[in-house]
């Protein structure tokens, strides 16, 4: 019998704009794409403006994962599988894009106007492993006090 | 562009039905149409078939296989929620442009038992649901309604207000699937699906069918001398907005369509006399109240705590009992507020008629998004 070589694990990112460097010593992170002609920001990679229509090639950023509530709703029913209730919110970043994401350190009990405006700093952590046997990393936030 | 004249329409009761397949509940919504009309099959000249789940597989022709495959032009349109709405406009189309003189808007969907929108597909292992947010539909028009909590104070009990009404309206309504009353407690009590939307305040799923029958003025005077007539077809895509897609934009979509469909009609919204808007979830419903200007921007609680928007209020909204009673089976729900808003100006809506009802407004919004507003008058 032939041994397969044993493949590598990989940390795979849940979505494209969630960049996981190969050096796991180094934090995943944000990034989009901003509009050289009218400074509109976008996730991931774009290949026109959204907003103007401009085709010149999108400047890439890197975002810097600290955000605000905009708003959020507190989902009960979900698929099978998902712990609930969740926090799911839209979260405002300093760069001038939005992303949805979980929020942890909230009592998904008491939903408040209280939430709105909340500073959050998003972490990445290991969700689940894929059929390959990757791990799949996602961003989520904590809401900073 | 020509006049269009609505010159017939039917629905079937929405539910389940789980013995037929959508052919047939199609079929059956559309010969009622016809006959309504005074006409059949062979009279119609171009048919637009709306179903979002069915359009893949040419079911505009299955349809006219099973009623009369006459070899007329027939398109499958699909627009998420705004699916049957936006075959009703084709139809429309078809006729104001002056290409055709007679032309059929099916809307169909058979939805069963389908659970949770945006649940399904995909690769599971890379589902983002619950992990980095939500993109189910009871989240997302929570999120909606939550926006307007952020910019007006607005609270759980005004969108609960809204499902008391409806369900309110749908006693009388024998077409809506749950025709039950569900006092405020109740709505407010109900098992949390996304707040604030409580299981009372989501539509339910559901099967349904409606047809429309469009002529032009010339050839609608051959089957009657009391048409109605489409006074606006507006349809709109959401422009850019910083949020969207990250957060579906379901306002500016529906402001524009409004402006585009009242100019068109040379109408405002003190001229309407009632309308069936897109109640997904009551949080949607109360949003629109000001997206459509039935009332001032933060003026949609008070609005409703009035009671405006009863039947026998200033502005009757959903008098059919609204897609929170009828269920939303996805491309008859287009096509069904339109014939509900016919059947009241001609005064048949029994025991739910709004009375001497004028001018209706029908408004869908289908998210990713689409929006359509059709104004009807006699």
């Amino acid at each position: 019998m032939t041994e397969e070589p044993a493949t590598e694990k990989k940390r795979n990112p849940i979505v494209p704009f969630l960049r996981v460097p190969e050096d796991p010593k180094q934090e995943p992170y944000l990034w989009g794409s901003k509009c050289k002609a009218c400074g509109s920001v976008f996730l991931g990679e774009r290949i026109a403006c959204g907003k103007c229509g401009d085709t010149e090639p999108l400047e890439e950023i890197h975002l810097s994962g600290d955000g605000e509530i905009y708003v959020f709703s507190v989902v009960y029913q979900t698929v099978p599988g998902l712990d609930a209730p969740y926090v799911a919110a839209i979260i405002d970043l300093p760069e001038g894009v939005s992303i949805r994401g979980n929020v942890y350190g909230l009592d998904p009990e008491k939903p408040s106007p209280e939430w709105f405006g909340k500073k959050v700093k998003m972490y990445t952590e290991k969700v689940r492993t894929d059929r390959e046997g990757n791990d799949v990393i996602a961003a989520k936030f904590r809401v900073l006090n | 562009m020509r006049d269009v004249a609505m010159v017939g329409g039917n629905m079937i009761k929405f539910g389940r039905y789980p013995d037929k397949d959508v052919v047939q509940l199609a079929a059956d919504a559309t010969i009622g149409a016809l006959k309504d009309a005074g006409i059949s099959i062979n009279e119609v000249e171009m048919v637009a078939s709306g179903n979002l789940y069915q359009s893949n597989a040419m079911i505009g022709q299955r349809i006219m296989k099973e009623i009369g495959a006459t070899g007329v032009p027939v398109v499958n349109v699909a627009n998420a929620c705004a699916t049957g709405s936006t075959a009703f406009r084709e139809a429309y189309l078809a006729i104001a442009s002056g290409m055709y003189d007679v032309a059929l808007a099916i809307g169909s969907e058979q939805m069963g038992k389908m659970g949770l929108l945006g649940a399904g597909g995909g690769n599971r292992d890379y589902s983002t649901e619950g992990v980095m947010g939500t993109g189910l539909m009871p989240g997302v028009f929570g999120q909606a309604g939550v926006e307007h909590m952020r910019k007006y104070g607005t609270k759980m009990e005004h969108f609960a207000k809204i499902s008391v009404k409806n369900h309110k309206h749908s006693v009388h309504n024998p077409y809506a699937q749950y025709r039950k009353e569900t006092p405020l407690e109740d709505v407010m009590n109900a098992r949390m699906i996304a707040w604030p939307n409580t299981l009372l305040m989501c539509c339910p799923t559901g099967d349904g069918a409606a047809a429309a029958v469009l002529m032009s003025a010339e050839k609608a005077r051959q089957y009657t001398t009391n048409p109605v007539w489409v006074a606006a077809s507006a349809l709109t895509s959401d422009p850019w907005q910083e949020r969207n897609p990250t957060m579906f934009d379901v306002n500016t979509v529906t402001r524009n369509a409004a402006k585009q469909a009242y100019d068109q009609a040379g109408l405002g919204p003190e001229d309407l006399t009632q309308v069936e808007l897109h109640d997904c979830f009551a949080t949607a419903e109360l949003i629109h109240y000001e997206n459509l200007g039935l009332c001032g921007d933060g003026e949609a609680g008070e609005f409703i705590d009035r009671g405006d928007p009863c039947v026998g209020g200033r502005i009757p909204v959903n008098a059919s009992g609204g897609l929170l009673s009828k269920g939303h089976p996805l491309g008859a729900t287009g096509v069904a507020n339109i014939v509900e808003i016919m059947w009241h100006l001609r005064g048949q809506a029994g025991k739910r008629q709004v009375e001497n009802s004028k001018v209706g407004l029908a408004h869908v919004i289908g998210l990713g998004s689409a929006c359509t507003i059709h104004i009807i008058k006699k």
